[in-house]
Parts: C-alpha cells; sequence; structure tokens
C-alpha cells in the first residue's frame, strides 16, 4: 500500500531531476567551450547602448542594471495607461452591451466580436505602420486645442512646470486619508443608526477643496509649457518643450487597451447579469431608490464577480505589454532581453531575470486575488 | 379633437405626432445622406454650427413626437421599445446612425469604388483606394511564405487530406462510432503529423512517411479481426512493429527503386511560411498541449505531495511570464542546454515551447471543470470500485470536460491568436510575411492594404472558432 503510494512520486520526481540535471550539466558544458562563467556580475558593468526613450537618467555609461530598470519602468508606463484606458473604455462597452437600446447594443457587440477576433500583435502592427504614418509632418500640423500636436514624430502635449510640488502632493494625500476616514465613519453610522451620509459628494469636495488651499497658501503654483515648433534643418522639423509621447508608445498603448477593453467589457457584462433578478426585485420592494438598488445592492454583487477576472485582464494586459518588441518600443523585452542580451551574450542570466520580474508581478498579483477572494466570498452560515 | 400638446405626445392624436415626426426624422437622415454622399451640404445658408447640428436636433425632436407608449401600430411599438426608449437613448440611436450614413462613403470608396485590382504591377495602383492588385500578386508568398511554387500542391493536398479525414467523424455508422474518440486522439494526430513532417517538408524522408501510411492501412484492416480485448495494445504494438519490419526487413532501399518513385523535394522549415505556416503551428500546438494540459490539472488534484507541487510549480511558472520571453528562451538559452551536437529544428522547438505555455492555461481550465463537479460522483464512482483511472476516465473528465467547452475553445483562440508571435526566432507566418512584403522596395505605402487583409483572414477564422465551439456547448449541454 504504501509501496504505491510513493513509487509514483519518486519516479516523477527522478525524472524531473534528470531533466533539470541534464540541462544543468550540458549548459556547464556549453559555457566552458564558449568561455564563459555564470554569474550576475555584469550587471554593474557599463552598458554603453542608448534608449530612445527613458523615464530616468540613461545613456550609455550607465550600468546594465539601470537599462533594466529603465526597461522595467517603461513597461510599467505602458502598462499603466493601458490599464486605465482598458478600463474605461471597458466599462462603457460592458454597460452599452447591457442597453436595450437595439443599435447600442449591436455596437458594442460588433466592436467586442471584431477586436477579439484579431491577434494583438497586428494590431499592434496596424496602428504603428498604417494609422501612425498617415498622420501630418510637424509643420504641417494643425494644433488640437491650440495646445496638442499630433504628427508623425509622436504627440506632443504641454508640460506642467511646477513650484513646491510637494506640498501640493502633501495635500492630495491628506484629502485621500480624509476621505478613507470619511468612509469608514459613514459606514460605521449607517450600520449603527442606519442614516447615511453623502459621501460621494463630501470626497469630491475634499478632493477639490485641499488642493486649492495649497494653491491659495502653500506657494504652489503651476505653469504650462506648450510645446513649440522649431526647425532642425532644411525640413526636418520638431517641437520643443512639453512632453512628446513616441509614436511606438501611442500605437502599442492604444492597441492593447482597445484589445483588453473588449475582454474587460464581457467581464463586466458578465458581473452585472449574474446578479439575480430576485435581488433587484427584493431590494425594490423594500423601498429603495433605483440609485440605492444600483449602490447597495446590484454593485456590490456585480463587483465580487467582475473584480477577479478583471485582474487576471491587467495580468495579460502587463504580459502582453512585451509584444512592445516587435514594433522597438523600449520595454524590458526589447531593452534587456534583446539589446543587452546581444551584448553581453549572456543569454541565460538576461532571459532568467526577466522572467523572474514578470514571473514575480504575476505570483504577487495573484497571491493578492486570492486574499481578496477570501475576503468578499460570501460567508454561509 | 383633442389639444395638441407637442411637449407630451400621447395615443389620441396620434397621427399626427406620427407624420410630423416621422417627416422630422427623414429629412435629418436625408440631409445627413445627401451631406455624406455627395458632398452638398443642404443647409449652407444657416450659420455653420446650428448648420451641423441640425439634423441632430430635427432628429431629436422627431424621435421625440413618435414615443407614443402602447400605441397599437406594431412597428411603431417595436422601433420605441429598441431605439426610443428616452430622450438619451434616441440621441444616441441618431447618434450611431448618423456615424454610420456618414462613415460609409470614404469605407466603401476605400475599398471597393476606387480600389484597383487589375494588372500585376504598382503602377496600376493610382486612385485614392486599396490596392488589391499588392494583394493579389502577393497572394501565394502570405499563403505560403517562402515555400517554393512548383511544391505547393503538397500544402495544399495535405490540407485537403487532413481536412476530410477530419470530418470522417460526422459520417460514422453507429458501429464505429465508440473508436472515434481513439481515432481523433490518437490515430489522426499521428497521420497529421506524418503528413506534415514528411509530405511537407519532402526529402527522403518521405519514404518512411509511406511505410507509415502502408503500416496503418494493414494495422486497421488486422485490427477488425482481433478481440476487443486486446484492443488497446494492439494499436499502440502492431503499427510500430510493422513499421519497423517494412522499413528495416521488407524493403529496403533499392526495392523502393522499382516504382521509380523519385523522392519528394526536401524544403527545410525555414522556408515555410505564411498562412500554412499558421496552422501547422496552431495544428500541432493545439494536439499537444490538450494532453499535457489534462495530465497538470489531475497532477495539481493529486493526494501525492511530490507530484502536486511540481505541477503547481509548471502551471504557475508557464501562466506567469509572457509568451515572447518563452520564444527567446527557446531561442537563444534552450540552444544552451542541450549537447553540443544536438539540434533541434527552430519549428519543433517553437511548437514545444508554444505546447507548454497554452497547456498551463488549458489545465488551469480544466481544474475548474474537475473542481465543479460534486463530490458525490467521486464518491459514487469509487463506492463502484474503480481505481483512480477508471474513475477519472469513465465518471470524472466526460462530465467535467463538458462543463469547460467554452473555457477550452477561449484557450485555442488564444493559442490561434498567439501565432504570430513565432516572428521572434524568425519565423514568418502570415503577419511577418507581411512586414517582410511592406519593406520590398518596389511594393512600399501598402501596409494598411495587408493588415486589413490580414485583420479580415484572423477574424473569419476566429469567429468561426468561437462560434463552432458554441454550437458544440449547446449540443453537449445536460441539465442537472
Amino acid at each position: 500500500m504504501n509501496i504505491k503510494k510513493i513509487l509514483p512520486q519518486l519516479l516523477t520526481l527522478l525524472v524531473v531531476i534528470l531533466i533539470f540535471g541534464f540541462f544543468s550539466y550540458n549548459a556547464q558544458v556549453n559555457m566552458e567551450n564558449r568561455g564563459i562563467t555564470f554569474g550576475y556580475g555584469f550587471l554593474s558593468q557599463e552598458s554603453s547602448f542608448d534608449v530612445q526613450f527613458s523615464l530616468i537618467e540613461y545613456d550609455g555609461s550607465h550600468s546594465y542594471f539601470r537599462a533594466y530598470l529603465v526597461g522595467l519602468l517603461n513597461t510599467i508606463l505602458v502598462s499603466v495607461i493601458g490599464i486605465i484606458f482598458a478600463t474605461v473604455i471597458g466599462v462603457v462597452v460592458g454597460i452599452a452591451r447591457l442597453s436595450n437600446n437595439y443599435l447600442i447594443n449591436r455596437t458594442a457587440a460588433v466592436y467586442v466580436e471584431f477586436f477579439r477576433n484579431i491577434p494583438l500583435l497586428l494590431q499592434i502592427f496596424f496602428w504603428y505602420f498604417a494609422a501612425l504614418r498617415a498622420l501630418p509632418l510637424p509643420q504641417e500640423t494643425e494644433p488640437m486645442f491650440g495646445v496638442f500636436f499630433l504628427t508623425i514624430k509622436g504627440f506632443f502635449v504641454p508640460a506642467f512646470v511646477w513650484n513646491n510640488l510637494d506640498i501640493f502632493i502633501y495635500s492630495l494625500m491628506a484629502a485621500l486619508i480624509s476621505i478613507i476616514l470619511i468612509r469608514i465613519y459613514a459606514r460605521k453610522k449607517q450600520e449603527k443608526e442606519g442614516i447615511q451620509t453623502p459621501v460621494l459628494s463630501i470626497s469630491i469636495g475634499l478632493l477639490l477643496i485641499l488642493p486649492l488651499l495649497s494653491f491659495l497658501f502653500g506657494g504652489v503654483n503651476a505653469s504650462i509649457e506648450v510645446p513649440v515648433i522649431k526647425q532642425l534643418s532644411q525640413s526636418g522639423f520638431t517641437y520643443e518643450g512639453g512632453i512628446k509621447l513616441p509614436p511606438e508608445l501611442i500605437s502599442l498603448a492604444l492597441a492593447l487597451s482597445l484589445y483588453t477593453a473588449t475582454f474587460i467589457a464581457e467581464c463586466v457584462r458578465a458581473g452585472v447579469q449574474g446578479v439575480s433578478k430576485g435581488q433587484k426585485e427584493a431590494a425594490a420592494s423594500i423601498g429603495l431608490t433605483p440609485n440605492q438598488v444600483l449602490k447597495l445592492v446590484v454593485m456590490p454583487q456585480a463587483l465580487r464577480i467582475i473584480i477577479p477576472p478583471t485582474t487576471n485582464q491587467y495580468l495579460n494586459l502587463t504580459k502582453n505589454s512585451s509584444l512592445a518588441a516587435a514594433i522597438a518600443y523600449p520595454d524590458l523585452v526589447l531593452v534587456f532581453a534583446g539589446t543587452a542580451l546581444m551584448q553581453t551574450g549572456r543569454a541565460i542570466e538576461i532571459v532568467s531575470i526577466t522572467m523572474l520580474t514578470y514571473l514575480s508581478l504575476s505570483i504577487s498579483i495573484s497571491i493578492f486575488m486570492n486574499w481578496y477572494n477570501k475576503k468578499i466570498a460570501i460567508k454561509e452560515k | 379633437m383633442n389639444k395638441i400638446n407637442f411637449l407630451q405626445p400621447d395615443k389620441s392624436n396620434l397621427y399626427t405626432y406620427l407624420y410630423t415626426g416621422v417627416i422630422l426624422v427623414t429629412i435629418s437622415i436625408f440631409i445627413v445622406f445627401i451631406n455624406s454622399f455627395f458632398n452638398k451640404d443642404l443647409t449652407f445658408f444657416l450659420p455653420s454650427t446650428i448648420s451641423f447640428l441640425l439634423p441632430l436636433i430635427l432628429g431629436f425632436i422627431g424621435l421625440h413626437l413618435i414615443r407614443v407608449d402602447y400605441s397599437g401600430l406594431k412597428f411603431l411599438d417595436t422601433i420605441n421599445k429598441n431605439i426610443n426608449t428616452s430622450s438619451f437613448n434616441a440621441f444616441l440611436s441618431l447618434l450611431i446612425v448618423f456615424i454610420v450614413i456618414k462613415s460609409l462613403p470614404p469605407l466603401l470608396s476605400w475599398f471597393v469604388l476606387d480600389a484597383n485590382i487589375a494588372g500585376d504591377s504598382k503602377d496600376v495602383c493610382t486612385g485614392t483606394g486599396a490596392c488589391w492588385t499588392y494583394i493579389k500578386i502577393w497572394f501565394n508568398r502570405f499563403m505560403y511564405g517562402m515555400y517554393p511554387n512548383a511544391e505547393q500542391w503538397r500544402i495544399n493536398l495535405s490540407f485537403i487530406a487532413l481536412a476530410f479525414l477530419g470530418t470522417i467523424g460526422f459520417f460514422a455508422t453507429e458501429k464505429f462510432k465508440k473508436y472515434l474518440t481513439l481515432y481523433y486522439v490518437v490515430i489522426y494526430p499521428i497521420i497529421a503529423f506524418f503528413f506534415i513532417f514528411f509530405f511537407i517538408s519532402g526529402g527522403p524522408i518521405f519514404f518512411d512517411f509511406s511505410y507509415g501510411i502502408i503500416a496503418a492501412v494493414i494495422s486497421v484492416i488486422i485490427g477488425f479481426f482481433i478481440p476487443p480485448k486486446f484492443k488497446m495494445y494492439y494499436f499502440i504494438i502492431v503499427p510500430i512493429t510493422l513499421y519497423i519490419l517494412l522499413k528495416y526487413v521488407f524493403f529496403y532501399e533499392e526495392l523502393i527503386e522499382l516504382g521509380k518513385l523519385e523522392a519528394l523535394e526536401w524544403v527545410e522549415t525555414g522556408a515555410w511560411g505564411g498562412l500554412s505556416l499558421t496552422f501547422i503551428v496552431s495544428f500541432f500546438c493545439l494536439i499537444f498541449c490538450f494532453p499535457i494540459g489534462l495530465f497538470l490539472s489531475l497532477g495539481r488534484r493529486s493526494d501525492f505531495p511530490i507530484i502536486k507541487y511540481i505541477s503547481i510549480g509548471m502551471i504557475e511558472f508557464w501562466r506567469g511570464v509572457p509568451l515572447i520571453t518563452v520564444l527567446f528562451m527557446s531561442s537563444v538559452m534552450f540552444p544552451m542546454f542541450l549537447p553540443e551536437d544536438m539540434f533541434i529544428d527552430k519549428l519543433v522547438r517553437v511548437i514545444i515551447a508554444i505546447s507548454l505555455f497554452e497547456a498551463a492555461y488549458v489545465a488551469e481550465v480544466i481544474r475548474g471543470g474537475l473542481q465543479a463537479l460534486p463530490r458525490g460522483q467521486y464518491d459514487a464512482a469509487k463506492s463502484l470500485g474503480m481505481g483512480y483511472w477508471k474513475m477519472h476516465i469513465l465518471v470524472i473528465l466526460p462530465q467535467a470536460l463538458k462543463l469547460v467547452i467554452p473555457g477550452i475553445a477561449n484557450t485555442f483562440l488564444a493559442l490561434v491568436k498567439d501565432t504570430p508571435l513565432i516572428f521572434v526566432v524568425g519565423l514568418l507566418e502570415i503577419v511577418g510575411m507581411l512586414n517582410l512584403a511592406k519593406t520590398n522596395p518596389e511594393w512600399l505605402g501598402f501596409a494598411m492594404e495587408g493588415y486589413v487583409f490580414a485583420s479580415v483572414l484572423f477574424f473569419i477564422i476566429c469567429y468561426a472558432m468561437s462560434k463552432y465551439s458554441y454550437n458544440l456547448e449547446q449540443k453537449y449541454k445536460t441539465e442537472r
């Protein structure tokens, strides 16, 4: 009996160990033949390659580790932009899918079916090589609202120049903390006395007033720097000042958010449909207004269904942002697993670091999700 | 005659409201139509802002007037219920109708009216529309990659044969129905493998292919005379024995020359490409990832801790990394893990990588189905004295797999949509071929046509797959 339990496990373990042993033995032999020694010391060496677009100061004289950070930050940047837009589009389309207006419903359905069934890579290529290439040259661009310039060389937007930015951030943080406190207080009050506090209007007021106070009394002020056209050569123009969003970033963020939004829309639809009709009717029959029904009965239950798959989609979006390598947006894969790997030839170290980065990201999110699921799970008696 | 209150249409003066409303809506649509198709502004005499908003205002008023509850006219009620329930809905409906009318002419002219398809060089494309000539000239490349033109019949023949063999299940009579699972899970993939690796790549190995076919046919014929008890062993042992016998004992290489069979020309996998490569890669990954995923999901629910944790590790590892890094690993890191003289073909490496990657996703989907089954099913099976494998094959898996058809279909769809990523290792399927053709100096500037063409192809494939999975789901739905 015991043997029957232990034998298959031992065999599996043996096979796994054999495979790993075989691989690592070969890796050792191969590296010896090529004269490479295994180690992560190269990370502090000078990288001597340049990256077009980076959020932190970086040039060839910095280390490989800093190149890794540049790539990681770019990945995070495009993921955050993509997640924000995908959520907005996804929620709107998801609600449109539930509309009883036939035209809106069908339009949303066509959007979902169309963008979901085309490979993401194809969409990225389409935006980058076909759609954005049709934009005008810098010198022929008509400004949008006078300050935005959408050109073939990128999207130029005005930048804020801040004085005393830290005080502004403190005021924002203070507003957020007081909102959280008020929410807790309001909930306690409702549980005890059954009186509802208008939390939403108070929160909006706080969010507006505290930063305003920082402008008035904290010495904070912001000026806007509008991009100005500048001639580089006979026919070469560009814009100076402001912030430049490269076309790679735009097309990547566009494709990622349009693609992921279709999945989020389906999650939202499934979530709202998953709340049974009886719940709404029961809530209405005890005299809640339609707004209260939505806020107190439908949304809490719908969110329980919506949030886990949506988080999964955020994770997918982050992993899909690695397709950036195809259009040369300098993300983690392109900068580190591409250029740095070419230069150092350290395939095992670099690929393993890249994979570990993504792996730790997704495992930490899935641990968080498991915790969250347990927390919100319906506690049955 | 009651008083007519235009702010609150009601049933008593129905026709007055109806006629006024319909006329207003018609006028608004007509204005937009003329504006978009004939480029004439009918309201040019008004200030530009009002002229721009006029159709919207007219249509809005018109829809407001015909919004009469329970009018008794079936047609009117249907319209009101579907697109005109409230002012906000009416506004959105109008907006959508106008946008559709507005965007039709440019789309039509780009796709059809101003497009060119005749001729065979770039010069014919003078219009402002699409240049379908580009697609026409490059069509073979987009479908077959760099595969030699004269040999393309081999790909066509293989796909037709596989499609035919794949549909056999629909024609099987009752007597053979019970073998269908065996056929689709074991025999069909093997035949497909022979076809694709030995027929499409060709070369001297083609003889192996013919041995394989002969061995398979003979063993199937003998198979009818074998008692059912031994059939499982028979179908594993006999074809292999026959194959070895044919190859090394009966048919020496010289004997083959009897038929003066010229070996098919060898085409290396690097030359494969285009849509056919998309099919090949997704087909193999589809076949391989399913059993691997099945075993991983069973392993994850196993009572043996070592097997359980190895499975969890495998699944979470593959699910945690992007496919592009997996492909990077297979192309730059994997060769380091092999002995110096051992070489694995690029295509094979890619197929292994994608299969392992997707298998982790399949495993999680199947685990969902296994968890959804009530415990009673396990207990009932055990109380009948079934062992682990018997219980799973006869009781658990048939029910669990039925539950997860949509999930598995979604994973397969994701797989098909992931195949373009193989450009990382230098294999050019259809998207890769598009990027190659785009940079051809003779055909610059037709990126849009290419991407639209590929999008339409992928949309058709994926949409058909999702509809098929929906049908499958409906077919196997059982009430609990």
